[in-house]
């Protein structure tokens, strides 16, 4: 055990908690590009800056009350910058399992590595924080760039649950990805 | 194919009062195996009263995300179990099904099933599904081949899903599409 090593800082980014006051105009401004869907696991809408205010404190509020969620906004390290969100949600501490989603906000803070340097701190987190015994993740097929980070963390396909979403004019597949704290390799 | 959506071969899909329900629910729930088989929470025992307020929740919605039948048997019409969809995304079209027939004297005998092909009946033809979805623990071997039986196929098993008695299960992934269901249901 060595608690000198920081659970919330990456090489890139760091994980941090919501800024009420800054982060929803921001967010807000993401929800307009229809890719976001993916990381809010809803239906593709742009919200005003006041929906997604409520949104977020609805998200405190469950993992205060229902403590089966945990919520980081993603802040690039060079300027503290908001650039994603991630959470570790449907956590059930009795049998030791989670699911993962994260997202890159804007088009152009993606593929410059932020994804896979947070990938690295949830993992830690969920791993040697929540204690938790398997992850899950649950993306759809055509999300390409979610599914390649993942897998090169370990995660392998384990069920394929066939035209289970409809978006952009037909039904996709929809992977649910796993890897076990045994396959988890720190660092990798 | 009898013209009754509701009415099988065995079983007819029906409704109860919420202190039917209530009470048929904390009654079946004393017996582990069948809350083990049905539900990965840790095995608790609720009043009566307490389901009856879970069920009273949702009497005022139209279009529920939960809809919940109970299951009668035509010969007697005694309750035996209850069916649902526990899970509607109506964008996507898909349901999640759940079973439980809480009576042990009628397991193994066909009832299930029957329940079953009826809540299939119900979401594609009624409900509009495109597909129809269950999770199975891999213990639950009565249960899978039922599934198996109304034309469920494998799509997956989630490993060490679930932990009872200091072990580890899978949890399957079932699935069955509209296109699927109607070639079974043509033959």
């Amino acid at each position: 055990m060595d608690i000198t090593n920081s659970l919330y800082e990456g090489r890139l980014i760091r994980l941090g908690p919501i800024d009420h006051e800054k982060d929803p105009p921001l967010v807000a401004r993401w929800t307009h590009d229809a890719l976001f869907r993916t990381v809010l696991g809803a239906v593709a809408r742009p919200l005003s800056s006041d929906a997604v205010r409520r949104q977020l404190e609805k998200v405190e509020k469950q993992m205060e009350e229902a403590k089966n969620l945990i919520h980081f906004t993603i802040r690039a390290r060079v300027d503290n910058r908001l650039v994603g969100l991630a959470r570790i949600f449907w956590i059930d501490f009795h049998t030791g399992t989670g699911v993962l989603n994260m997202g890159i906000g804007d088009a152009s803070d993606r593929r410059h590595g932020y994804g896979s340097d947070a990938l690295n701190l949830l993992l830690r987190f969920a791993f040697d924080e929540l204690n938790l015994h398997r992850l899950s993740a649950w993306p759809s097929a055509d999300n390409l760039p979610f599914i390649q980070m993942v897998n090169k963390a370990g995660f392998e396909e384990e069920a394929r649950r066939r035209e289970a979403s409809f978006h952009d004019g037909c039904y996709w597949d929809v992977l649910h990805l796993g890897l076990l704290r045994s396959q988890w390799k720190q660092g990798s | 194919m009898s013209a009754n959506l509701f009415e099988g071969q065995l079983v007819r899909l029906s409704s109860e009062t919420s202190q039917v329900m209530g009470e048929a629910f904390a009654r079946w729930n004393q017996n582990s195996e069948y809350f083990r088989l049905l539900d990965s929470d840790p095995a608790h025992l609720w009043s009566a009263n307490k389901f009856k307020e879970f069920l009273e929740k949702d009497l005022d919605s139209a279009l529920p995300a939960n809809l919940l039948f109970s299951i009668r048997t035509l010969e007697n019409d005694k309750l035996i179990g209850f069916v649902a969809f526990d899970g509607i995304n109506w964008t996507d079209r898909d349901g999640y099904v759940a079973i439980g027939i809480g009576e042990p004297d009628f397991w193994g005998k066909g009832f299930g099933t029957d329940a079953m092909r009826l809540m299939l009946r119900y979401g594609f033809t009624e409900l509009n599904l495109h597909r129809v979805s269950l999770n199975v623990y891999a213990y639950n071997l009565r249960g899978i081949h039922s599934y198996e039986k109304c034309g469920f196929k494998h799509e997956g098993r989630i490993r060490e899903f679930i932990l009872r008695d200091g072990l580890r299960s899978d949890m399957l992934h079932m699935g069955i599409l509209r296109e699927e269901w109607d070639k079974l249901a043509q033959k």
